[in-house]
């Protein structure tokens, strides 16, 4: 066989466990559910093509709502992640050298090897009203009666935060740790004061993670499950609810493919504009984290 | 000239742990010179350098710049700016935002800004290049990109930290020239620190050789080169052939040796204290023993040799002897004057050197 040729098949080898995966898990499903979500029920086993589905998440307040309340709680999730994250990966990427640096990188990864469900339920054992929380502040005197913790939107914020916050912090120790310690030096050798250095030299610098870091702990956040239901209860109106109750709970699998679609539309929608406005592109920041 | 100093250090210490990097270090640099910091990697040069940039606090001692006392000063504070080993430009910004970076930092208006930014690329040779990226500037340019982003402030003092150290050796020769042009340009106080005894000695005022944490000696190039106080120095700056020998005899300033292989030479003594019976080590420069082909009357110090080898680098070409009497080898430079052009080994050649270029240390 001709070199060219053995390359050839060698890179068409390397390239078909991606192609399969991308082919058969990605791609033929999101085109079956496109296709089911543009049938519209009109009698018993009778369908017809139309944006029916789609019609009637525009027409019904609740499903716009909740889609809005996902949007903006996952995107203040992303912000306070990032807002804790940063000085977390700070501290671990400059100011610890060595073993106290791996030490640390790995208490921010120990959580992760229990379970996510494992996880939510503990956090339900601390903020539930019969909790440790809520028994703490009536030791001390703080509350004179249980305190019910659980089930509002402060919980949801602070599961999703907790179940997010390795993945903000990863990408942002890798890009802080590639910043040479000389410019921060040459920064304040030229007089600037830690906040200038901050905004004009590290951020900057540290920005293709910020944006990954984002894009993932934002991805995670709307795409989550079980964090809002087992923390935010029957009244959580997470949007991946509305999806799991119109596939399992109505049988309903036409509006629940559309509701998806619509989620996967935002999603993109969110990452495309948060990218414009930082000034990166998706390439460069992936490439560099 | 004015009086204070611009820069002033008194009996700096720091250690860190049980480790003395910089120990009672005193010096002070007049307005305007060239200082340079000589030693090798390790002497503690780096230390003392960034104690006077501030990023580190002495254990001891007082620094004083323009005879203020800067030790409780933060390095933002400090009238000092500093050159960094790898420049440390800022990838993030274009030229024009690196060069006025300090002086955004001062709060000076954007239009002020644009206008010295300008004024100072123009004075480094970069005229135009505010809008242009960093990177695509060559390293001689990144290097007064760098310095103009100090001078732009008009520090007290610059400090630059080996900032040649990263250019290919064409450049390095270039820019040593360079550096002195711009020092005496904006007659500002420099203080350079560097492992390479060639720049220190062609840019320097004054220098002072570093060793395990100390000052050595302090001196001009001249003075380091020709009277170097200790053997360290000795050994670092220039070339020499070392060897161990013995005092015999001492009177009338010379002193009359016998060396380990048993050859008698006369030199001078670098310090005070020696005496008969001494054990001392001998430092005579390649450059200083004289070649000739006939035998010479040899008052001082002199003989009869075999050439070992020739080792030829143009200007900087050298013979090595084999002593005829002792056995011991010796290095000499070889005179370009073209009269030893067909020097090869196996010829026998005379040498011979003054008691006056033969420098004598206590050994030990």
């Amino acid at each position: 066989m001709p070199m060219a040729d053995r390359s050839k098949l060698t890179f068409y080898l390397l390239l078909a466990p991606l192609l399969l995966w991308l082919v058969t898990l990605i791609i033929l499903p999101h085109v079956g559910m496109f296709i089911v979500s543009l049938r519209e029920k009109v009698g018993v086993r009778e369908y017809e093509t139309s944006f029916a589905n789609y019609a009637v998440f525009f027409n019904e307040p609740l499903y716009w709502n909740t889609f809005a309340r996902t949007a903006y709680m996952s995107i203040a999730s992303t912000v306070l992640t990032l807002l804790i994250g940063f000085p977390i990966a700070y501290y671990i990427a400059k100011l610890t050298r060595g073993r106290s640096k791996t030490t640390l990188f790995l208490m921010c990864l120990i959580p992760f090897w229990v379970s996510e469900l494992v996880r939510t339920f503990g956090w339900m054992i601390l903020l539930r009203e019969t909790g440790i929380f809520s028994n703490l502040l009536q030791y001390v005197g703080l509350a004179d009666a249980p305190v019910e913790m659980l089930y509002n939107d402060a919980a949801i914020m602070v599961g999703l935060v907790y179940t997010s916050m390795l993945f903000m912090v990863v990408p942002l120790v890798t890009t802080l740790d590639s910043l040479d310690d000389s410019l921060i030096e040459a920064g304040y050798d030229l007089g600037a004061s830690g906040i200038a250095i901050l905004r004009e030299i590290v951020i900057p610098h540290a920005m293709p993670g910020i944006v990954s870091g984002c894009i993932v702990v934002f991805m995670l956040s709307l795409g989550n499950y079980l964090t809002p239901i087992l923390l935010g209860g029957k009244d959580s109106l997470w949007f991946t609810g509305l999806i799991y109750s119109q596939f399992i709970t109505r049988f309903n699998w036409e509006l629940g493919s559309a509701f998806g679609f619509l989620l996967l539309g935002l999603s993109s929608l969110i990452v495309f504009v948060g990218l414009k406005l930082t000034r990166q592109s998706l390439g460069k920041t992936m490439a560099q984290t | 000239m004015s009086e204070t100093p611009d820069l002033e250090c008194r009996h700096i210490c720091k250690s860190f742990d049980d480790f003395r990097a910089v120990d009672n270090v005193s010096f002070s640099v007049p307005q305007g010179k060239f200082f340079s910091i000589l030693g090798p990697s390790g002497c503690g040069k780096t230390t003392l350098l960034r104690m006077i940039a501030g990023f580190q606090k002495p254990s001891s001692g007082d620094l004083l710049i323009k005879g203020r006392s800067v030790v409780d000063v933060p390095p933002n504070k400090r009238p000092v700016s500093m050159v960094f080993q790898h420049l440390a430009l800022f990838p993030m910004m274009n030229i024009g935002a690196n060069v006025g970076f300090g002086l955004r930092q001062r709060g000076v208006n954007k239009t002020d800004v644009k206008k010295q930014v300008e004024r100072v690329l123009e004075r480094v040779g970069l005229a135009g290049v505010a809008d242009r990226a960093v990177s695509s500037l060559s390293g001689g340019q990144k290097q007064r990109v760098a310095i103009a982003r100090c001078m732009v402030l008009e520090p007290d003092v610059l400090l630059l930290d080996e900032p040649l150290g990263a250019l290919d050796l064409k450049l390095r020769e270039h820019m040593k020239i360079e550096l002195k042009q711009l020092q005496s340009e904006f007659n500002t106080t420099f203080v350079y620190i560097t492992h390479d005894q060639s720049e220190a000695l062609v840019m320097s005022d004054q220098i002072a050789v570093m060793n395990h944490g100390v000052f050595e000696q302090v001196g001009t190039a001249k003075e380091l080169y020709y009277e170097p106080q200790t053997a360290f120095v000795a050994g670092f700056v220039g070339e020499a052939n070392k060897f161990a020998a013995t005092v015999e005899e001492m009177g009338g300033g010379l002193l009359t040796l016998r060396s380990e292989a048993g050859r008698p030479v006369r030199g001078v003594a670098a310090g005070q204290g020696l005496a008969k019976g001494d054990r001392v080590r001998v430092f005579v420069r390649p450059e200083a023993v004289r070649l000739s082909r006939a035998p010479q009357d040899t008052i001082s110090n002199g003989g009869e040799g075999t050439v070992q080898s020739v080792l030829f680098n143009g200007a900087n070409s050298q013979v090595l002897l084999r002593d005829a009497q002792s056995g011991a080898e010796i290095s000499v430079a070889l005179p370009q004057t073209g009269e030893f052009r067909d020097l090869q080994q196996g010829d026998t050649v005379h040498f011979r050197w003054d008691a006056e270029q033969t420098r004598v240390y206590a050994d030990g």
